[in-house]
């Protein structure tokens, strides 16, 4: 099974059978799809995003910093990272199950509880926004039995949390479950013969086999919960200091005029995603290391 | 790339009917919020006694989100005709920032260029079951208040300012005034960003006791969202809103459409709009009209931002710009 | 084949604790967005979606998707093309540059059309003094929605490319067929599920893009609001029941892009099952 959004190793071209390392090829095309991906790739991503390091490379450190990182904004932050970290821990650990439950059981429904997993890539963010307002506020679907016993899920932290789960869950399973079909059964019943307890085989055999993809896909999502904002905003409360989100501060930056505040902000998150891919990536060549190791 | 786009764009941008500008013209006409039932209804009117008095057919086109985002956006370049704004700041800050209005924009028309006017109500759960009377009710202890985001929303920073006329007058210092917006904004559960997300929040996700809301949000939501589900409290003190409209002339003149954004404008001022603003909830500025819907609103006492806090410019900087008093309450409250 | 050696609790229970978590946060705001949009009965919905904003805003979003994806598919296949068949140096360095949009906010996204093409922005003068319109008007949203969706294709074709190898393409074109023959009869075939696979996924994202989107509008009722941007806008109205139906349409959308992914998904598998020794 393939997905989009799982990661192949960079280079893995360079790896895979063994007639490719040729570095002479006779195809023809690469000047033409090479110029093309980087004309377009620079058109549409690189020259537009430079726009935002070169605006706030003009605005001085102390300016910067005054605005990048005055309190609000790190408060902000917090609740866009921690948010986006809870949501991702919880996702891995049901994400995990799903995939889990996917690969190795039967069951009636499979295909479609398989489909759905992909629902939160297909539904736009704002629907998914509304709905879950709808679904958890006070008087909402769930949110109405919840509030009798002091819970409230909308307009907190805990909303932004659940949005970002719903956001976040696909990425996961589909990281992890292309891993976990390669693994055979056979190395968990041969320790299970030999008399390992089933918690034993899980952390022993299981998690370091797929730990890096779990990782990647952690990543995967955590970026894009940092990031997200259509869901979010519906649901999230967006008081400053407790439930604004970095990006609204930016949206609301942007609308009292102050481009250089947005500016700033924003090259703060650019930064947190380069590293986030980084970090992606060097999971990645981590585990192909420690698999040809 | 840019061969593409300008294709699109002069696809999208209107004059496609082939006849040229005469036979149909287009307005942009960028607002804030609350203002989408008053101009829908406003719209056709001005557009069919244009056309008597023309011969033209004119298309409006309306743009409506918190005042912030819609006088940024024309910032930006959204090519509006005419904005009417929540508040002059905005309007203000259009003209500092491009070179589409000139400064003195407010003298062009009458009234400090505001066709209706509105002030600042509480809107409350029918009954009344906080018994919520005045300002001082607000900051008790288990009351919850709906405002919007005085950062983004005109509206919020009316409501804002009002709260701060109150405790002024009532407590006579500045300090006290601070002591008592800080503890109002603590017993705000939701920030939202435009005054139509607030009423969102109360009104349909029951949130909050009360809703700090414009006086025709108010009727708007007790008449046609929920009949009987709330009730209108008039504070003793509130604040006079005058929310402004201007003529962009510069693009307004690029767009070859000058007088038609000007009629439009002062078709707002005509009897026939009046009543239309009235009908809408928003105070009417013409005796007639006036008195027409005089029943319709309470009788308030009114302070305004240009006896109180000395005009936008000054209020903003003091309040809401970034390091204002909206901030220094915040940032001692949450953290 | 896996063998279901596990015991039946621990079955039954995972199964359980996925299909109840997957029930809470997936369909649970599905049947909400339908159950709403329902909820005053079929006229509602029915005028709702045939109101002139809302079939403007189904155009823009049609003819947004129209222009966007096909040019994501060229992207993707020359990307893929370029990255898969041939090594050079920096080339994980170019897929990090690729995959940049999925970590960068959307609205960092809709920001840096706005800082370049608006008018406060580098090109906003020179853009205002030939007439060109791009930030509110379509060509921004086309740019925005283009950048949220820029890695779909390429993300799907790259490892698959890679995977294939090149033999194929190499076998053809040394028994003389040309470059392009080769791509339309032999890469094409045998990437086309992949690529039908990245395409649905790129659609559904142009079509329901927000965040991005929502900064370059200017947000025109009939000009430039996009179907997300609508759905907003009706609820802001209070329109529930409007803004719920539109919803709906996208939830629609999303449905079938899972049902017509699920059966790409079986072709996918049973031509690469097929192909595979």
């Amino acid at each position: 099974m393939s997905s989009p959004l799982q990661m192949p190793a960079p280079g893995l071209a360079a790896e895979t059978r063994g007639g490719s390392r040729r570095s002479q090829s006779i195809i023809p095309g690469f000047g033409l799809t090479m110029g093309l991906t980087i004309a377009w790739l620079s058109l549409i991503v690189l020259i537009p995003l430079s726009t935002v390091f070169i605006k706030s490379a003009g605005m001085g450190w102390a300016e910067f910093v005054a605005a990048g990182l005055s309190p609000r904004a790190i408060a902000a932050y917090k609740v866009s990272f921690g948010t986006a970290f809870v949501a991702a821990i919880i996702n891995a650990i049901f994400g995990l199950v799903t995939a889990w439950v996917l690969v190795r059981y039967q069951f009636p429904g499979k295909r479609i509880v398989n489909a759905l997993v992909d629902l939160p890539f297909a539904l736009p963010t704002a629907v998914a926004g509304i709905a879950l307002t709808a679904i958890y506020a006070g008087n909402g679907w769930v949110g109405q039995y919840l509030e009798p016993l002091g819970i409230a899920v909308a307009y907190n932290p805990i909303g932004i949390t659940v949005a970002l789960i719903f956001i976040g869950l696909p990425f996961i399973v589909r990281s992890v479950e292309p891993v976990l079909e390669d693994m055979s059964a056979e190395v968990e019943e041969a320790a299970l013969s030999l008399g390992a307890r089933p918690w034993q085989i899980f952390f022993r055999i299981i998690l370091p086999a797929i730990l890096p993809a779990l990782l990647t896909g952690f990543a995967l999502a955590f970026a894009r919960g940092v990031g997200e904002y259509g869901s979010v905003i519906f649901i999230a409360g967006n008081m400053p200091f407790e439930s604004e989100i970095a990006p609204l501060l930016i949206v609301t930056q942007l609308e009292q005029y102050n481009y250089a505040a947005a500016t700033a902000i924003a090259t703060v998150m650019l930064v947190a995603s380069f590293a986030m891919l980084l970090l992606i990536n060097l999971i990645q060549a981590w585990s192909r290391k420690r698999m040809d190791g | 790339m840019v061969v593409a786009a300008t294709g699109l764009a002069s696809c999208s941008s209107g004059s496609d009917d082939g006849g040229g500008a005469v036979q149909k013209a287009e307005l942009l006409n960028v607002s804030y919020d609350p203002t989408r039932e008053l101009y829908a209804e406003i719209n056709p009117k001005f557009a069919a006694k244009w056309k008597a008095e023309t011969g033209q057919d004119v298309k409006i086109t309306m743009s409506h989100g918190g005042a912030g985002k819609q006088a940024r956006a024309v910032i930006d370049g959204l090519d509006a005709d005419v904005v009417t704004l929540a508040l002059a700041y905005d309007i203000d800050e259009i003209a500092a920032r491009t070179d589409a209005l000139s400064p003195g924009w407010q003298k062009r028309l009458a009234n400090n260029s505001s066709p209706y006017t509105s002030t600042i109500v509480f809107l409350v759960r029918a009954g009344n079951p906080k018994g919520i009377k005045d300002w001082d009710d607000l900051i008790k202890p288990g009351v919850k208040v709906i405002t919007p985001n005085p950062k983004t929303s005109g509206g919020a920073r009316w409501n804002f300012l009002a709260a701060w006329a109150y405790a002024l007058k009532k407590y006579g210092s500045d300090a006290a005034a601070r002591d008592y917006v800080t503890k109002l904004f603590a017993n705000v559960p939701v920030l939202d960003s435009g005054a139509r997300g607030s009423t969102t929040t109360f009104v349909e996700r029951g949130i909050g006791d009360v809703l700090l809301a414009w006086e025709n949000e108010a009727f708007l939501a007790q008449k046609e969202l929920g009949k009987g589900k709330f009730d209108i409290v008039v504070p003793s003190i509130s604040i006079l809103a005058e929310p402004p409209v201007a003529v962009l002339d510069g693009n307004a003149k690029r767009h070859g459409n000058f007088q038609l954004a000007e009629a439009y404008l002062k078709y707002l001022y005509t009897p026939e709009a009046q009543d239309i603003i009235g009908k809408n909830y928003y105070r009417p500025i013409s005796p007639e009209a006036e008195a027409k819907y005089a029943s319709q609103f309470p009788k308030v006492n009114l302070v305004t931002v240009d006896d109180e806090f000395g005009g936008w410019q000054a209020a903003q900087k003091r309040f809401f710009n970034d390091g204002g008093v909206f901030d220094e309450i915040f940032a001692k409250t949450k953290r | 084949m896996h063998r279901e050696n596990s015991r039946p609790a621990a079955r039954y229970g995972l199964i359980a604790v996925a299909v109840l978590f997957l029930a809470l946060f997936l369909v649970l705001p599905l049947a909400a967005v339908f159950g709403e949009a329902l909820s005053k009965g079929a006229t509602a919905f029915g005028s709702a979606v045939t109101e002139p904003d809302a079939l403007a805003a189904i155009r823009l979003t049609l003819l947004v998707a129209g222009i966007s994806v096909p040019l994501n598919i060229v992207f993707g296949i020359a990307a893929a093309w370029a990255i898969a068949k041939f090594d050079f140096p920096g080339k994980s360095l170019l897929i990090s540059f690729i995959d940049l949009p999925f970590s960068v906010s959307p609205v960092v996204a809709g920001l840096i059309y706005v800082l370049l093409f608006g008018a406060q922005g580098w090109l906003g003068p020179w853009l205002r003094a030939h007439d060109i319109e791009i930030i509110f008007a379509v060509p921004g949203i086309l740019l925005a929605t283009i950048f949220v969706t820029f890695p779909f294709v390429a993300r799907e074709l790259i490892p698959l490319m890679s995977e294939q190898g090149r033999d194929d393409e190499e076998a053809s074109l040394s028994l003389g067929a040309s470059g392009f023959q080769t791509f339309w009869r032999v890469t094409l075939p045998n990437i086309r599920w992949g690529l039908l696979y990245g395409v649905l996924l790129c659609n559904a994202r142009a079509m329901g893009e927000f965040g991005a989107v929502s900064v370059v509008s200017g947000h025109l009722r009939g000009i430039t609001n996009t179907m997300p941007l609508h759905v907003e806008i009706l609820y802001n109205e209070y329109n529930f029941v409007a803004a719920f139906a539109v919803a709906s349409l996208l939830a629609l959308l999303a449905l079938v892009t899972l049902v017509l992914k699920s059966i790409v998904e079986w072709r996918f598998d049973y031509h690469r099952g097929g192909a595979g020794h």
